[in-house]
């Protein structure tokens, strides 16, 4: 697993060039300060390829949205690196971070994912405008798979919460990130809709060749990915 | 329960002290600036009731000729048929410059008028001394200080009985300092009549009886406390958006805390109660803070006050403050008031808490977008029956439902229009950011529209009321350059010594002007006639507002006559009309000319028409044409010529100098309380946008998340903030204009008696618009930095909270 920080400047379509690994976390640990200063992960190593599904369980508290968090830039961390697409996220800034949220990377929470203020249309494309990967004809094609075609002018308040999961799934695979992080996107969501709101992000994940890092409750869900990693005292299983 | 509840309470406080601080400063700034203005006005008043009581005008019945002064013989025959009148000679001395009120009375009718009546008068003087040459004159001490300089004056008296600027004195030494002997202004008629005396038609048909007051003064003075009362109510409304916003954030804040309680069993009445007892409390707390904030700012402002009054109205207005308990009531009262106004959406909430979720912020604005098209409706009905009162109605109650009436209203419409432009504005939008933004400001706007509509009213009254005081400035200033053309100004002592300078300076100068004018009535006021000698002075420089085509020869042929723009206005005579001067002198009115700061009427005919129908015309002043650089040489060999005190020679520049500080100190009290309402507004920004901050982080979350910085983001906040002050500043522009026209030309006609130009000032607006630009901008800063600072674990809060 060698790494030599180039992958991000490698053009999209030349696979065959590409180192094969996406996100690569060393011996990453993270405390947050307060109270009880206990670190939340210790040491905590795994890799995930481009286009490749991991699962990742553990119970609650053990520290699985924060390593999703770290993945992703939206938190530092305190010791180890984290490599994203041939970036090391240690040596960035504020700037930088953003710019792999932006470019790299899409983040699905559990809820509260969409822009207030912005449509339906207009949260679908937000992201892809931002990266400025908008495909209309691939946006079109999301739209009408996750059955939002009638709803693309309200507003998120008016949406059912599963509803609202899609826009969010949407709009995270818009501009064809090399990496989907997902936090029990439909962990608010009752058992039926969340199945059908995770059999949808499954295919449309497949059909776009984005990884997919994903937090589960549901064994089930767990077994249908490449692979899986269970997060305990610390530390990967 | 109650007590746990109460610890909780004040814990919140303890945590948030710079909220409690925000929210008795913004309550107690709204009192201060209300009960200050309300103390002025109450000192004023009381000013002019005990003026009234001290000089017998309070509702005494008085006895006044149609046509001028009450003949001697009249009072004689009335005393004759038994009718017991007192009579009173009233008059203006002018010296030097500066003038006083001569109330001549009869010391022995009018041995009940404060000054000779109280006990302390009877160790001042002996009612000998006051009715024999050269008799003695009753002052207040400070009138006395600046009538102690003057020459040829009678001993004065000091007594607390008498108002500033007036001069009581015996009615036979009044006759003299007027020069008007043999002559009655009115007979006060005395309460207590025998019984059986002659009706008063038998005896003198041409006097009518009437209650007397200052009626004219009356209506001026209160146009004045009308509009000191407007900004104080200005102050106090944009105070109350400060109380508004904080109470409305520390509810938001504790929003945790009123479900756990609830939760915990403290009945929803109970919370209720405890939150409106601590409400009143702060209310109370605030509201005496305010009242000695208030008591401060009266008295430092009373002074000019004064000026104001004595300068501008003529009327007598006491320098120092007194504390008042209905005062002290009216002030907290307005406190507790203003906090139950400020406080009721909050509470209102708080009764609609529900348990678990809370509203988003969204259906705020889908909420706000109906009542925008409600208030839009309103706003325009307000405007509208402003208008038609106007055109239904004249006077000055109904220039001010004008003005209440577009002011309210605009404030009203703001928001709707506001929401108008962001909408037609994202349509402008090229990219998801911009996108974002226009639609969040538009989300944003329910939130921060009542500080909106603060500032909105704030740079209104800013603009309309400085755009007032810049043109009348202006207009002051050219006035006083065409009115002050003489280079130079001298008063002789006498007329003898007047005629001595005349004659020495006529050689030496390019012309000596006379400066005469005798005192006549018309419909019931003093109408003061100036004869002048027909010179290119006049021609060139006398500001003129209407005319015929050959006024200053009809002028100077003594066959027409100028008159002043509140003689032209109250008697509504213009040019083709005819002035009535006196029963025997009647002329064709030839120009009317604009003469500010004076309250009474004027005319100006040629001296030898005014010589020919007038006795004992003073010859004492005169205006002298000369060359700049000879004034000073001249006026010291004047000086030390005819032996003159530094006084009588005045010279044009210096004269300019004190007549703008006067005017300028005029209007320092609407300047200060326009500039505290304008930082008022600006505060009222600051704390809308704190309450806000729970709501924005739902907001400004996922834009973070999906690829931009904390610092970019605070940048937009900032941003923001300056565009929806940028826009407000813009919609108050032309709101200010009206506001300006309003005052300029249909409040200051029907208060002062005179209409002034309207100037703009594109500079003063600038500054404004900075100004504005500058308050939004600091109210946002400090959102800004916090969001900045934010550590990025509160924002993903966001997405993991059940909120
Ligand atoms: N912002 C924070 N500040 C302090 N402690 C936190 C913060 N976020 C999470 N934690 C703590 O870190 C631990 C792991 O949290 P989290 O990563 O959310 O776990 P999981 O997603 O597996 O439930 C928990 O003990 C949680 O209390
Ligand atoms: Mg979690």
């Amino acid at each position: 697993m060698l790494c030599f920080g180039i992958g991000r400047q490698i053009p999209r379509g030349g696979q065959e060039w590409q180192v094969p690994v996406l996100l690569d976390i060393r011996n990453v640990t993270k405390t947050y300060d307060g109270a009880n200063a206990r670190p939340v992960l210790r040491d905590v190593s795994m890799t995930l390829n481009r286009g490749q599904t991991v699962a990742l369980t553990g119970e609650s508290g053990s520290g699985k949205s924060t390593l999703l968090h770290l993945s992703a830039g939206l938190d530092a961390f305190d010791g180890g690196e984290i490599t994203v697409d041939g970036t090391a996220l240690s040596s960035l800034d504020d700037t930088g971070r953003a710019a792999l949220r932006r470019d790299t990377v899409a983040v699905v929470f559990q809820q509260f994912n969409l822009i207030p203020s912005l449509t339906v249309a207009q949260n679908l494309s937000f992201h892809a405008r931002m990266a400025g990967r908008l495909d209309t004809a691939w946006l079109q094609e999301l739209t009408g798979r996750l059955g939002l075609a009638d709803l693309t002018d309200r507003y998120p308040e008016h949406l059912s919460g599963g509803q609202q999961q899609r826009v969010a799934i949407g709009r995270a695979l818009a501009g064809r990130p090399a990496l989907l992080l997902a936090d029990e996107p439909t962990g608010n969501l009752d058992e039926t809709a969340s199945g059908a709101v995770l059999d949808l992000m499954l295919d449309l994940v497949a059909l776009s060749g984005t990884a997919l890092f994903l937090v589960t409750h549901s064994r089930q869900i767990a077994d249908r990915l490449d692979r899986h990693v269970h997060l305990s005292g610390g530390k990967i299983a | 329960m109650t007590r746990m509840a109460l610890l909780a309470f004040w814990s919140h406080w303890r945590r948030h002290p710079v909220q409690f601080f925000t929210l008795i400063a913004g309550l107690a700034l709204a009192t201060a600036l209300w009960s200050a203005v309300q103390a002025i006005n109450a000192e004023a008043r009381a000013s002019y009731a005990q003026a009234a009581v001290q000089l017998g005008v309070d509702g005494t019945e008085i006895l006044t000729a149609l046509d001028g002064p009450i003949a001697v013989s009249q009072y004689v025959a009335l005393r004759r048929a038994g009718w017991q009148v007192s009579p009173v000679l009233d008059g203006t001395l002018r010296r030097e410059g500066q003038s006083f009120r001569v109330l001549g009375v009869d010391l022995l009718s009018s041995a009940d008028l404060p000054a000779f009546a109280a006990p302390e008068a009877a160790q001042n003087f002996q009612a000998a001394d006051v009715l024999t040459p050269p008799g003695r004159l009753f002052a207040s001490p400070e009138t006395a200080a600046s009538l102690a300089h003057l020459p040829d004056l009678p001993p004065i008296i000091e007594t607390a009985n008498v108002p500033p600027d007036v001069v009581l004195t015996d009615i036979g030494i009044a006759e003299q300092l007027l020069n008007r002997s043999g002559q009655i202004d009115r007979l006060r008629v005395m309460p207590v009549q025998s019984a059986g005396i002659p009706p008063l038609a038998d005896i003198a048909p041409n006097l009518r009886r009437s209650t007397q007051t200052s009626g004219e003064t009356d209506r001026l003075t209160d146009s004045f406390h009308l509009n000191l009362t407007a900004f104080g109510l200005l102050a106090f409304a944009v105070g109350l958006f400060i109380v508004h916003g904080t109470v409305g954030l520390s509810f938001e804040q504790r929003r945790a805390m009123f479900r756990t309680l609830r939760a915990l069993g403290l009945p929803l009445r109970r919370l209720t109660v405890l939150a409106v007892a601590e409400l009143m409390i702060f209310a109370v707390i605030a509201g005496l803070l305010g009242l000695a904030a208030g008591y401060t700012i009266a008295g430092a402002l009373l002074p000019d006050v004064s000026t104001t009054l004595r300068g501008l109205y003529g009327v007598p207005a006491a320098n120092t403050l007194h504390l008042r308990p209905e005062w002290v009531a009216s002030g907290l009262g307005m406190a507790i008031l203003g906090t139950g106004l400020a406080s009721v959406q909050a509470l209102w909430r708080l009764w609609r808490m529900p348990l678990l979720a809370a509203p988003g912020l969204q259906s705020w604005a889908a909420g706000a977008r109906r009542t925008n098209r409600i208030m839009a409706v309103i706003g325009i009905a307000l405007f509208l029956a402003g208008v038609v009162a106007m055109v239904l109605f004249d006077g000055l109650v109904a220039g001010f439902a004008l003005l209440a009436g577009m002011m309210l209203g605009a404030a009203l419409i703001l928001a709707p229009i506001l929401s108008l432009i962001l909408r037609l504005g994202a349509r402008t939008a090229n990219g998801p950011i911009s996108e974002w933004i226009w639609a969040d400001l538009r989300a944003q706007l329910p939130g921060v529209s009542l500080a909106l509509m603060a500032l909105l009213l704030a740079l209104a009254a800013n603009i309309g009321v400085g755009t007032m005081v810049s043109s009348f400035r202006l207009t002051f200033t050219g006035w006083l350059d065409q009115r002050l053309a003489s280079e130079l100004y001298v008063t002789a002592r006498d007329d003898a010594q007047g005629a001595a300078i005349e004659d020495w300076l006529t050689p030496q100068v390019d012309a000596v002007l006379p400066i005469r004018s005798f005192e006549f009535s018309h419909a019931g006021t003093p109408l003061f006639v100036y004869g002048i000698r027909d010179h290119a002075t006049y021609r060139d420089n006398w500001p003129l507002l209407a005319y015929t085509p050959d006024v200053w020869d009809m002028v100077a042929s003594g066959t027409g006559v100028l008159i002043n723009e509140q003689l032209a206005r109250r008697s509504q005579i213009w040019p083709g009309d005819t002035l009535t001067i006196s029963p025997k002198w009647s002329l064709p009115v030839a120009g009317v000319y604009s003469d500010y700061g004076n309250p009474t009427g004027q005319a100006i005919v040629s001296l030898d028409a005014l010589l020919s129908h007038a006795r004992d015309v003073p010859n004492r002043r005169f205006g002298i044409r000369v060359a700049p650089d000879r004034v000073r040489a001249l006026s010291q060999e004047l000086q030390t010529r005819f032996d003159l005190p530094s006084t009588a020679l005045i010279n044009q520049a210096g004269l300019k100098a004190r007549s703008m500080e006067v005017f300028d100190k005029t209007f320092v009290v609407t300047g200060a309380l326009n500039l505290l309402t304008l930082g008022v507004a600006g505060f009222a920004i600051l704390t809308s946008l704190l309450t806000l901050w729970s709501l924005r982080l739902p907001q400004l979350a996922p834009v973070w998340a999906l690829g931009m910085t904390r610092s970019q983001l605070a940048r937009l906040e900032v941003v923001r903030s300056l565009a929806l002050a940028a826009l407000t500043a813009l919609i108050a522009l032309p709101l200010g204009l009206g506001l300006a026209w309003v005052l300029l030309a249909v409040i200051n006609v029907e208060a002062f008696g005179w209409r002034l130009p309207m100037y703009l000032f594109p500079l003063d607006w600038l500054r404004l618009f900075l100004l504005a630009l500058l308050a939004a901008g600091l109210a946002a800063v400090i959102p800004a930095r916090r969001l900045y600072r934010l550590p990025p674990s509160d924002l993903l809060k966001v997405f993991a909270d059940a909120r």
